[in-house]
This record gives structure tokens, sequence and C-alpha cells, in this order.
């Protein structure tokens, strides 16, 4: 009796809570960690109550794809511009017309027909242990594959979005030939397997196993402000390089945000998108998480300012998306596991 | 022999009701769908994917999952029967604690095991710069192996998965009349040689059993070799299905890789094929164990403690050392609904697969024919299978179920039922019985192996209904067998990660969730209080099932 009335109860407590209430549910393939603490405050500002299911960015689209025109998801956010250009390609999202968006967010970093819209930025540089590189020594991505670094250079697995985008804006600037004959160079060039994260690399070449690591700089921002002190004196050994100074920018990812195109709760969808382009949250982005806020004008912090300022690579970001599959084939061709 | 035997003397058996059959296909084809599923993408045309895969990974692909499946095969064989061995046979000191301390490791996630020893071992971690600050080397001046490789894998899922051959080994031998070995030594067999020659030989259904257990695991494991970078099946599937796009040639692999496991199957059904291992029906005393002092007690000890110490004892102290320095980071007030989430349902699903095995196994017993016995198969096929390939085998089938009704409703009442399943717990459950169905149901099936028909057939024929014979016969002698289903379903899922992180409903996390989202972004300390409470909860079932089996003798 007692479990049938607490059923009964739960039940009504469901079928009010689904009707009461202004709500957004989010897949989100940026972590928890990354994310939940803008979305409490934009609860505590709008009253609107936000739902979170974090995952893969591949297994999220592919519940989304799956889920269809029934899926509960409103938003999509994913960490890598890729997989927002998949998304599109999928169907799983639909154009925002938002002047205020179209205003806030810079033309290359958002999709041309609203369908996505970036962030952050994270840029995906060189870094170099100054007792062993001079920043005269460097230059750009390229060339990392010449023999001069033979044994010197560390970078994690070509099975990370982040190796897969770089390359893909490489197959957009030298064509796909070029870029497997760069990769081949690399590949030979690697002081250990390619194994680990960005932070590792970072780690590794601190203590010597390489003296070039490539890595986005909010890992390095993370280490230097670490309660860990071995990750603070690894970061402490090396610098960050902004290579392609003089070409095309150094290559920039976005992490970002797309409405679905079955998504019930539009407008609270898109308040969520304008909340997360505040100053306050861009902010967020920048001093937390040592991000480059998408939004211009925004303090950048301590942290992240004494990296130096650098030009972006302006690749339109669906060549990422477009390139993605290429650079996967190249890579393995090239044995960069 | 036995069965034989007792199928030309005793009564037929009984036979199967037809609606029990039924329903064992039903629920067989129901749990064989998502990787029936995921298979119906073979058949796609995959493109030029494969003759790429040809010329640069499979073979690696191929040559790696096999040296891994050889390696853990060998490194769980050493550990898990020598030590269910020792434990059974010999007194030395600490036998007692030992003997459930060593099943404590099935507490760790592969997965944080491997994030631990890098942690420890890598060129950063504090073994290597010790040694550089003690000897003033510099990296590249010694050799120190390489934790990320192939070997390391090897080593971190031997380290975790050897508790699955200990278990069952221990069982086996605890089970084997003392009667056996002592008319072997009679014989003139030593306790080595009787081991070999009687002890070894007549468990062997149990250990390759845990062994198969074991490969399965090895097979579907994600977590530490993409960790470790080294690359398998499971790793190569994932790269073709979205690195390269390419569902059609993803599904291919994956069948490929469900090639291995028949063939795993098929060769220790075939080892066995004429051969039943049913107990004599008097319950004799096992051997008694002998004493062993000095130098010999110390070395039976050392064989003991081994794996308990590397799978269990220091990668926990490890974590409970970073969780200490980090301040216990992570421990916010969501932490406690993570451990009430994570335990409800490891408790529900190991439940639920106990009742499902049950309803299989006794189908089974009653009258196996060629279709009981192959779905029965069927329906434990996904032990083998990566938890992301399931999850997407249940997401996929119950998506379309969902909206067929929701269309459907809409059509003909103007009722939206929106996603029933899809997104809920019931999903989740689903995936869980897909890919652990099989261990519960190993473990029951196994425990109904020691039941002779013979005793069934004794039974009835003294007029016992079937109820009673249930309670009577079975149930006393299945205790053990069940509690250990349980208990094995229940750590199982606790340390699942792939499939809870796809399937779980909105705002819902458990512990191995928050672990690998923190270790995942390299924040190996924020991450160990998660973990070390996986590893906490674990411990609890783990001694429950030792006790039991320890009673059961």
């Amino acid at each position: 009796m007692k479990i049938r009335l607490t059923l009964m109860a739960l039940s009504l407590m469901l079928i009010a809570g689904a009707s009461a209430a202004a709500e957004v549910n989010v897949y989100s393939a940026r972590k928890e960690a990354l994310i939940k603490p803008l979305l409490t405050q934009f609860t505590e500002t709008t009253g609107i109550k936000v739902n979170l299911v974090t995952g893969k960015a591949d297994a999220l689209l592919q519940r989304l794809q799956s889920e269809g025109a029934n899926t509960p998801a409103d938003l999509f956010i994913t960490t890598d511009a890729g997989r927002l250009w998949r998304a599109r390609e999928a169907g799983v999202l639909q154009a925002v017309q938002s002047d205020t968006l179209n205003d806030i967010v810079p033309v290359s970093y958002r999709d041309p027909e609203g369908y996505w819209y970036g962030l952050s930025l994270r840029a995906r540089t060189l870094m170099y242990v100054t007792d062993k590189v001079d920043a005269s020594e460097l230059s750009d991505y390229e060339s990392l594959a010449d023999p001069k670094w033979k044994g010197r250079i560390c970078i994690r697995s070509s099975s990370n979005i982040y190796n897969q985008s770089l390359v893909a804006s490489m197959i957009a600037a030298n064509g796909e030939e070029a870029t497997e004959a760069w990769a081949r160079g690399l590949v030979a060039n690697l002081g250990k397997s390619p194994t680990g994260g960005d932070r590792d690399q970072i780690k590794a070449a601190a203590v010597g196993v390489c003296d070039v690591a490539v890595a986005n700089t909010y890992y390095f921002g993370k280490m230097e402000k670490s309660s860990d002190s071995v990750q603070r004196e690894s970061a402490a050994k090396m610098k960050v390089f902004w290579p392609n100074r003089s070409g095309r920018g150094t290559h920039v990812n976005v992490s970002g945000i797309g409405v679905t195109s079955a998504a019930s709760h539009r407008d609270e969808a898109i308040r969520l998108i304008e909340f997360l382009l505040t100053d306050e949250a861009q902010s967020w982005y920048a001093n937390v998480n040592y991000e480059y806020p998408v939004k211009e004008g925004v303090a950048w912090g301590e942290t992240v300012t004494a990296w130096g300022v650098f030009k972006a690579d302006q690749i339109d970001m669906a060549e990422l998306g477009r390139n993605n599959a290429a650079a996967v084939r190249l890579m393995d061709r090239a044995g960069w596991r | 022999m036995d069965a034989q035997l007792a199928s030309i003397v005793g009564a037929p058996r009984l036979r199967l009701p037809g609606a029990w059959k039924t329903g064992i296909l039903i629920v067989a084809l129901v749990l064989a769908m998502p990787v029936l599923v995921v298979f119906s993408f073979v058949f796609d045309p995959a493109g030029d994917v494969w003759r790429h895969l040809y010329q640069t990974v499979l073979a690696n692909y191929v040559v790696n999952s096999l040296i891994l499946m050889l390696g853990v095969a060998i490194g769980t064989l050493t550990l898990g029967v020598s030590a269910a061995w020792i434990t059974t046979n010999y007194r030395f000191p600490l036998r007692s604690t030992l003997e459930w301390a060593l099943l404590l490791p099935m507490a760790m996630p592969a997965f944080i095991i491997a994030y631990t020893y890098t942690g420890v071992l890598d060129y950063a971690g504090p073994v290597q710069m010790l040694l550089r600050d003690v000897t003033g080397w510099s990296y590249g001046d010694y050799w120190f192996p390489q934790i990320r490789s192939l070997g390391g894998a090897i080593c971190m899922l031997s380290l975790v998965l050897y508790p699955y051959v200990y278990l069952l080994a221990r069982m086996a031998f605890l089970q084997q009349p003392g009667a056996a070995t002592d008319i072997s030594r009679s014989l003139g067999c030593g306790r080595w040689c009787s081991f070999f020659r009687v002890s070894l030989p007549s468990a062997r259904p149990a250990i390759l059993a845990g062994l198969s257990l074991v490969l399965m695991e090895t097979l579907a494991d994600y977590g530490t070799v993409q960790y470790f970078g080294v690359d398998t099946f499971t790793t190569g599937i994932f790269r073709t299905w979205f690195g390269l796009g390419d569902a059609a040639a993803a599904s291919q692999l994956a069948a490929m890789l469900m090639v291995f496991v028949f063939v795993l199957i098929l060769a220790e059904q075939h080892s066995r094929r004429h051969a039943r291992y049913y107990q004599p029906g008097q319950r004799t005393a096992p051997a008694e164990p002998q004493r062993l002092s000095g130098s010999r007690a110390w070395l039976a000890f050392a064989v003991c403690l081994f794996p308990l110490l590397f799978g269990f004892v220091l990668p926990a102290l490890q974590l409970g050392w970073w969780a200490w320095v980090s301040g216990a980071n992570g421990i916010d007030s969501g932490f406690f609904a993570l451990v009430g989430n994570t335990m409800l349902l490891a408790a529900a699903a190991a439940l639920l697969a106990l009742v499902i095995a049950l309803f299989l196994a006794y189908g089974r017993r009653q009258r196996g024919d060629v279709g009981v016995n192959f779905s029965v198969r069927l329906a434990g096929m996904g032990y083998a299978v990566p938890g992301t390939v399931i999850a997407v085998g249940v997401m996929l089938p119950l998506a379309w179920f969902d909206n067929q009704l929701d269309s459907w409703m809409r059509e003909h009442f103007d009722i939206s039922t929106g996603l029933l399943m899809s997104g809920t717990l019931f999903a989740l459950m689903f995936a869980y019985m897909v890919r652990f169905l099989a261990v519960s149901l190993q473990t029951v099936e196994a425990g109904l192996g020691r039941i002779r028909p013979s005793m069934d057939e004794a039974a009835r024929s003294m007029g016992y209904a079937p109820a009673a014979v249930l309670r009577k016969i079975h149930i006393p002698i299945l205790r053990t067998s069940l509690l250990t289903a349980v208990l094995l379903v229940f750590v199982d899922v606790m340390k699942e990660l792939p499939a809870t992180l796809i399937l779980r409903p909105f705002n819902f996390n458990t512990l191995a969730v928050r672990a690998y989202e923190l270790a995942s972004d390299e924040r190996l300390m924020d991450a160990s209080a998660a973990a070390l409470t996986i590893v906490l909860v674990g411990i609890l079932p783990v001694i429950l099932l030792s006790r039991s089996i320890g009673r059961a003798q």
C-alpha cells in the first residue's frame, strides 16, 4: 500500500514537473565540470531549469539521430567544430536566425546559416622546452617534419579529434599529398609513441622525452595553475609558441552549441546560448578553463594574457568536418597511430 | 559417462513445456537484438574503407588483439589457479584473510588501475622522478618499462581479471572430494602430481569458464587499451565508425570480433565434448589442507600476496593518497547521489540478470534441444561486445519503437507518447542485461552442472513435486552459485562505463562516469575520490561472496 502511494505521488510529481516550470534539455560533449557551473548560474538568473546529459560527442550525436523527432534534447554542445558540422549534415540541428547572436559571434566562428555558434576558442599550439629550444628555431606546423627535429616532437594519438582537426586544416591549406608527406615526416620525428593526452605530451617534454609538444593552450594553463607541483614545474620549463604567424595563423577550434531540429524548448534554448555569450560567462571560459572567449572585448585573464596575442587561422570551420575522414586515412597511411 | 548411464537406466527427462521454450526463444532474441542490430550493418557496402584498413591498420588490430588475449590468458591463469590451489590446499599465515582478499581486485575497474599505474610509472611519475633524482641520470640514460604499451595493458587486465579464474577455480577445488586426491596419492602421486593429474583436469570446466569470462572482458575492453595507445579491434571499431565515418565497416569489424568469441566458445565446448563433470553423489570432505612452515609458508604467502598487492592494495593506496592530497576534491553535495545511483543500478541489474539466467539455464537443463541451446548462447553473446557498440545497438531499436508508437498514437488518438523507453533507466538496464547476462548465466549453469540429473530423477521417483525438488535439492546446492552470480554482475555494473555514459537519463550520473570524466581530462587527482569509492563499494559484495563460498565448504 505504502509503495503504491509513493508510486502515485512520484508519477504525479513527474507529470507536474513536466508541465510546469520552464526548462531546457542539453546533450553536452563538454564534460560536466566544464559546463555545469555556467548552467547553474543560468538557472539562478532566469529560473529556467537545465537538464544535462554529458558524453562523447559521437555517441550523443548518434543518440540525437536515433531519437529523431522525439528527442528531448534542445541543445547539443561539442568541443570541436568538426562534430558540429557532422551534426548539421546529419540533420539534427536547426538554423537559428538571431541578430543578437550573429553580432556577438564573429562569422568565422559560427555556421553562416545559424546552425551552430562557437562559444569558446581552443588554440592548438607548439610548446617548447626553453632550455633546449630557441624560439627562433620554430616557425610553423609544417616545419615540424624537418629532420632536425628527429626524436624531439611529442604529440598525442591521431584518434584524438584535435589532431584530426589540425590535419584537416592542413589538408585545406596545403592539399592532401603535401599533408601526408608532412605526417610521415612528423611521425619520423616523434620522441615517443603518441600515447596519452595533451598534458602528457607537455609533461613528457618537461622531463626530457622531447623538446617540442603540440597541445591545446588551456591544458597548459591548467598545468600552470595546478595544485600538483609536478604539473606546475613541468609547465614552468616550457613556453607557448604561436606557429604560422607569417602565414595562415595558428589552428583554432571552437567549442560550440546548436539548437536541435526537434527542440521543444526553442526559446529557452536560445536564451541559454545568449547567456553563454554574455561577458560574464565568456570571461568564465577564459579565467577558469583558460580558453579564449569567442566574444571580442572580453578580458582574457592573467594566465591566458601571458601567452601573448596570436593570429588565428581563419579557415571555414566546415572544412574541419569535411576533411575529417581524409585526415584519419592520411594519418593511418603515415603510421601515426 | 555418468550422464549417458543416467539416460540409459534413468527415467526420461522432463519435457520442457512449450510456453517455457517459447519464452526462452523470445528472451534470447530480445537480448541478442542489440548485437544483431549492429550486425545488420554488415551487409551495407563499406566502400573502399576495407581496402584502406587492410593496407594500413587491420593487421595491427588483429595481431594486437591476439597477443593481448594470449597474454591475459597466461597472466590470469597463472595468478588465479596458483592462488586458488595454494589457498585451498595449504595452511600458512594469513591464509584465511588472503582467501577473500584475493577477490578484491575485482572491484577495481580496468581503466582506473591503468590511470593509477600510469600516474606512478610514467616518465613524469614519482618512480622515474626519484630514479633520476637519486642517480642523476636524465631521461634516456636508463631503461624503464614503458607502462603505456601492449605489455602494460596485459599486466593491467591480468591484475584485475584474474579473480574470475581464481573464484571459479577455488570453488571447483573446494568441491573436489579429498578422496580423489587421497586415492591418487596412495597410488604414489605426490601433491604436485595429483594437482596436475587429478585436481586440475577435474577443475578444468570451472577454470575454462572463468577464463572465457576473462577473455570476453579483454576483447570488450576499450578504456585500458585506448589509454595505453594499443590498437585493438575495439579501438579500431571506434576509429572506423567515428573517425572514418563508416558505420558499415565498423560493424563488420565488430562482426570479426564476434567470430573470435565464437571460436573461443566452440573450442571450449569442443574440449569437453565427451566429458561430464558431476560430483559423486555423496558429499565427501575436501582434502585436509597441509600445514606449511618456514620458507615454504613464506613462499605460499608471497605467491598469494603478489596479485593482491599489485591488483588492489597499491593502486587503492595511490588513489587514497591522491584523494587526500587533492583535499577530497569532488566530494560535493551530489557525490552521495552518485553513490546511491551506482548502487541501486548495480543491485537492480544483478537481481534481474539472476532471474533471467535462472529462467534460461533451467530451460536448457530440462531439455536442451538445439534451438534452446543456440538461443541461450545467443543471449550471452553480448559480454564480449564493447559497451559502446551494445549501447548503440540498444538505442537504435528502442528509439525506433518509441517513434513508431508515437506516430501511430498521434495518428489514431492524437496523443504523443514521445520517447517511452529511450533515455530512461529501462534502456540502461536493458543494455546491462545484454552485456552482463553471460556472467550470471555462466555461474548459474556451472552451479546447475554439479547437480546430477539422476538426483532430480531420484527425488521425483520418491514422489517429490518439482517445486519440492527445487527447494530441497537445488536451492541448497545452488546457493553459492546464485550469490556469486548476483555479486559478479553487481560489481561489473558498478564499474561499467561506456553504455552508462551513452544511455543514461538527464541529470543522472554514476561513480564510474564521474571518475572517467575527470580522468579523461587528465585530472587523475580529482578523479581519485570517485574511483576510490567505486573500489570501496565494490569491496563489500566481494567480501560477502567470499564468506559464502567459505561457508559452503
